[in-house]
Order: structure tokens, then sequence, then C-alpha cells
């Protein structure tokens, strides 16, 4: 019974999804599935930090950089020419076992770059344990000193993309190959694969949701939520608070940094405005929006407000629209904008401001 | 041996001697109070003993087994369990979810096994759930399985928090003043029930203020001043012993 209401809306999102691509395709707008696509792989991110936010209680205003880390990992594995260390040892024995792969360059060349898989395993991997070694000590902070630890992480990962050549610096990595998944499944901007690539998109969103919602309805999610409610008491009860909390830090980097492989393939590149700190404020509001503890407001939330951001409706404006999203939810809307009652906000607006009487007399 | 054994405990808060070189046990089965006036280090005392803060030297021994320096939620899982004396539930969260907690170190199911919804977690989960109804229905709260804890009455979030230390079926109790803010009839229920507690085998240990409380129920009785133990007897030799009562009413 608790698993067919848990999992009834992710079979109407399943509609949703196929409604929409068979709408684009006959009113000839298919262009629209691209931003589609992209929008679903953003909101990987916005729902792996909405979990590690609105059940772990943990702020993350870093979480552009594990996106960077997956995607600029990617994108130069499978960029980079490896033909020159073709003599060296490791680079030969990589060969060997089948991690790397020969190809004609845009202009005739011979390219040996790593295999994608390879790559994107290499790259979530490094995200997980990069996530894995800061975690440890800055998730010790709490509140506002957690929020600029994790926003000092996301700028040293945007400086070492902009200022390393190997990452391409201010331009970013570019003809990033395409990702085969399985034979006949490709992750590219190729425009044939349109369709493709949105199932594909989509697909990993579902997985996603089903996991995470699995997660928050387990023995961990409501630990997880214990933490948040009453760390001190959480301890008391046996729950390794700091454990938890780490995990939960280094799984939601790992779905930013998955995220980040799979754009990184399907624009067939990334710049550092990816790895921008504008970009985690805009997933850390996208949350905020979405009502925090709540994975499918995050979910539409994200879809809708990246979709909007990518068709260029906030025009040049576009971070500040975030911005004030921020500003304007936690004034109005700290519980989310789905979970809002309009006529309530505005008699409480309006009236005079009483004592709270009756709750506080507990103590 | 004792079940729990405190030797020579020390803890400073800068110039403050919170914990002066106390040392008692507690036996197995039994119910023992710490009483003092206010300021006397019986809450620094519980801290200490659940992990909530470290101390300065002197030994913690549970089961025989040293215990300070563990954290937290390495005693409870040793069979500690506590409550607090200005409740400290999970906001958020259902007086049953509350409850399904103390189940946390009963259980195993990890975030593999959550994420995958692996079917050995379904009847877990079902044992968990059923277990917690069971403890808030013998706190006599199971009328509010489904709200949220902070929509209760204060009374209700005492028996609620009561149902979430036992749940972790624990070998010693840890109550700080489980009669703070409660009238009369509800301090005799919570009389009544330490009792029902001691008797299924669980020891307890007891911060109170409540005096006609602790001479009711317990079997022995360490008092506090200033940070250190001043006495140690049975209940009626308490009540006439003079530093004792020097200490609560003064000198003349």
């Amino acid at each position: 019974m608790d698993l067919l209401k848990r999992y009834v809306p992710v079979l109407f999102l399943l509609a949703v999804v196929v409604t929409i691509q068979l709408v684009t395709h006959f009113t000839e707008t298919t262009y629209y599935l691209t931003q589609l696509t992209m929008s679903a792989y953003y909101s990987i991110v916005v729902i792996g930090l909405c979990v590690l936010m609105g059940y772990g209680g943990q702020i993350s205003l870093g979480h552009a950089g594990f996106f960077a880390i997956g995607g600029y990992l990617a994108g130069a594995l499978t960029t980079h020419n490896l033909m020159t260390l073709k003599n060296y040892g490791f680079v030969s024995l990589l060969d060997k076992v089948g991690l790397l792969v020969d190809s004609k360059g845009l202009y005739g060349g011979d390219l040996l770059t790593v295999e994608p898989w390879a790559a994107c395993i290499i790259a979530v991997l490094t995200a997980g344990v990069i996530a894995f070694a800061i975690g440890g000590p800055i998730l010790k902070l709490k509140g506002h000193y957690l929020a600029m630890a994790t926003l000092g992480f996301g700028i040293i990962i945007y400086r070492i993309g902009l200022a390393s050549a190997y990452f391409g610096e201010a331009d970013g990595i570019s003809e990033v190959p395409g990702f085969i998944l399985l034979p006949g499944i490709e992750v590219s901007g190729s425009f044939g694969a349109r369709v493709l690539n949105y199932y594909i998109a989509w697909g990993m969103v579902i997985i996603a949701v089903i996991l995470l919602l699995n997660l928050i309805h387990s023995r961990v999610g409501r630990a997880l939520r214990s933490i948040h409610g009453a760390e001190e008491a959480a301890n008391a009860m046996g729950v390794n608070t700091a454990r938890y909390k780490l995990y939960i830090f280094v799984l939601s980097a790992v779905f930013a940094a998955l995220a980040g492989v799979f754009v990184t393939h399907y624009n067939g590149g990334i710049g550092p405005s990816e790895a921008g700190v504008m970009k985690s404020v805009r997933y850390v509001a996208i949350v905020a929006v979405g009502g925090m503890a709540n994975i499918w407001g995050a979910l539409i939330m994200g879809i809708l407000l990246n979709f909007l951001s990518l068709r260029g409706v906030f025009g040049s404006y576009d971070d500040a629209v975030f911005g004030m999203i921020l500003i304007v939810i936690m004034l109005f809307a700290p519980q989310g904008i789905l979970r809002i009652n309009p006529w309530q906000q505005v008699k409480s607006f309006f009236s005079v401001p009483t004592p709270k009487s009756g709750k506080d007399v507990t103590d | 041996m004792a079940l729990l054994e405190i030797q020579n405990l020390n803890r400073r808060f800068g110039g403050l001697h919170a914990v002066n070189n106390v040392s008692f046990n507690v036996e197995q089965g039994m119910i023992k109070a710490v009483i003092g006036p206010n300021g006397a280090g019986k809450t620094t005392l519980f801290n200490l003993i659940a992990g909530n803060l470290p101390a300065n030297s002197g030994k913690i021994y549970f089961n025989n087994e040293q215990i300070n320096g563990c954290k937290p939620f390495q005693i409870a899982k040793q069979g500690i369990s506590r409550t607090y004396q200005n409740i400290k539930l999970f906001h958020g969260m259902t007086a049953l979810e509350n409850v399904m907690l103390g189940r946390h170190i009963r259980s195993k199911a990890g975030f593999m096994a959550g994420m995958l919804n692996l079917p050995w977690t379904w009847s877990e989960e079902k044992k968990i759930k059923e277990k917690s109804m069971e403890y808030l229905d013998l706190l006599g709260v199971a009328e509010c399985a489904d709200t949220e804890i902070s929509n209760i009455s204060f009374g209700q979030q005492r028996g609620v928090e009561f149902a979430r230390a036992l749940a972790s079926e624990p070998t010693l109790l840890l109550l700080d003043e489980p009669a703070a803010g409660l009238n009369i009839y509800e301090t005799a229920a919570i009389g009544r029930l330490i009792m029902k507690i001691r008797q299924s085998g669980i020891t307890v240990l007891l911060v109170e203020h409540d005096m006609s409380l602790v001479m009711d129920i317990s079997d022995e009785i360490v008092v506090l001043s200033f940070g250190e133990k001043i006495a140690e007897d049975l209940p009626h030799n308490i009540q006439q012993n003079e530093e004792v009562i020097r200490v609560y009413l003064g000198d003349d």
C-alpha cells in the first residue's frame, strides 16, 4: 500500500514525459526537447541536493563544483589525445585493458582517448572521494559556517577549471564525443538523437527519483530526518550522525557529478560557468522553491525554472531572477511554493502581529 | 561487578568544578536517584555518562567496559538510553516515527538497502513499526501516533520520549527530571511507570527535583552539592541525614 503510494507518482511522471514527447512530435516543436533534456539532468543535481538539505539538514553552496568535477573530468579524459604518450607503460597498459579508444579526429589525425564509460566512472568516483575527504571536516560546521565552507570549495573548483590548461581555461572543453551507454544508445547532442536523448535523460531522472524516494522512506531516511530534527537526541539514540551526514553529502555529490558527466557528453563540452557560484546558488534556490524536504517539489521546480532559464525567458537577468526567487521564498514561503496558501499569506501580511500564546509555556 | 561504575569523575567548566571527584555504583535492577540543589552538577553528571561531555578525569564503566571517551551513539549501542529534562524530540516527524528511531540500534538497513528498497528491509520496517506501536501503547500515547510531534501536549511529548528511550531496549535508562513540568497526578503515573520499567529488568538512574517521587520509588539515593557527593544511602536514611538537610534547608 505504502509502496503503491510511493510509485504511482513515478508512473504519472513517466506518462507526462511520454505525452510531452508525443505532443512536441505532432506539433513539430521537438526543439523544446533539447532544453527539457538539459533540465532533466540539472534536476538530478537538484533532487540530490534536496535530500541533503531537506532531509539531512545540511546546506551546500558548492554543488556546482561537484557537477563540474564530473563534467570536466569526463570531458577532459574523453577528449585529450594520449597518442603521444602511447609508448609510456601506464598508457599502453590502459590501452591493452581496453580503457582507451582509437578514433579519427576532426581533421583526420589519430586520436587515442579514454573510453567514456571508464571516464564516467573515474569522474564520478573522483567527485565522491573529494566529497568524502572535504565532508569529514566541513560537516562539523553548522548553518552559515557550513554554507561558507562549501561556497569556498565551489570557488576553488571554479578557479581550477579557469586556470588550468588541461581543463581549457576560460574556453572550457569542447568536441567532447558522445557516450555510448549500450550499443545503439548514445548520449550525444547530434540532431538525430534528440528524442533518444530526451528519454535517456528522463530515464536517469526516474531512476534517481526512485532511489531517493526509497532512501527517504527507509531506516536511513528516518535517521537523516532525526538529525535535522534534533541532532543531539539522534546521536543519543545510536545514530552515528557524523557518518550519516557525510554519506548523504557524498551521495548528493555523486548525483551532481553524474549529471555533470551526462550534460557534458550531451552538450559536447563544458565551460567554467557550469562551475560558477551562481550555479550553486541556483540549485539551492530551486530546492527552496520546491519546499526543502520535498523531492517532487524540487523536481517540478527544477524542470520548470531550468527550462525557462535555458529558453532564455529571464534574458540577461538570469542570475538575478534566481537571487530574487531565493529572497522571496525565504520571506513569504519558507515551506516552498507548492505548499503556499495564498489567502493565509495575504491575511497574515495585513494582520497585526499578536503574541504567541500557549506554545512557549511548556518549559 | 555493578552495572554502572563511576570512579573519581571530574568535570570543570573554567573555574567551576561542576563534578568534583564523584564515585558511585549502580547495581543491576535497581532504581537509583541523583538529587541535589540547583547547580549541584546533576545534569552535567548525566551528560558525562551519556557521552555528551568529555570528563576531565575519572572513569565510567558499563558492563565492565570503560565508556568514557566513547561517542553518544556508541554508548547508546552498548545499551544506555536517555530522556532529557527539556524533552528533545525530532520535530517534523510523527510520534510513531520518533519512537521508530528508538529501534535504530536494533535494526540494520543501510544506505544501499534503503535506496534499492530490498525486500528484506520490508519485514524489518514492519517489525520496527509494530514494536514502536507497542511502546506508544505502553505509554498510553498510541492515539497520537500519526500526529506531528509539535502538535501534541507536553505530557504526551514526555510519553513519546519515554517510549523512544524504551524502544531501544536499553539495559540502563537515564531519566533527566522525568517529572519536570508535570502535575501531581502525572508525576504519580510516571512513578508507577518507572517501577514497571524496573520490573521488566531495566536498571534506572534518574535525576529528579520532586522529592516525593524520589523517596517513593528509589532504592538508593546519591546527593550532590556543588559538584561533590555528600551522601549515598537508602531513602529514609537520606531524609534524616543532617548534611543533606543542611544543603537543602540552610544552616539554621
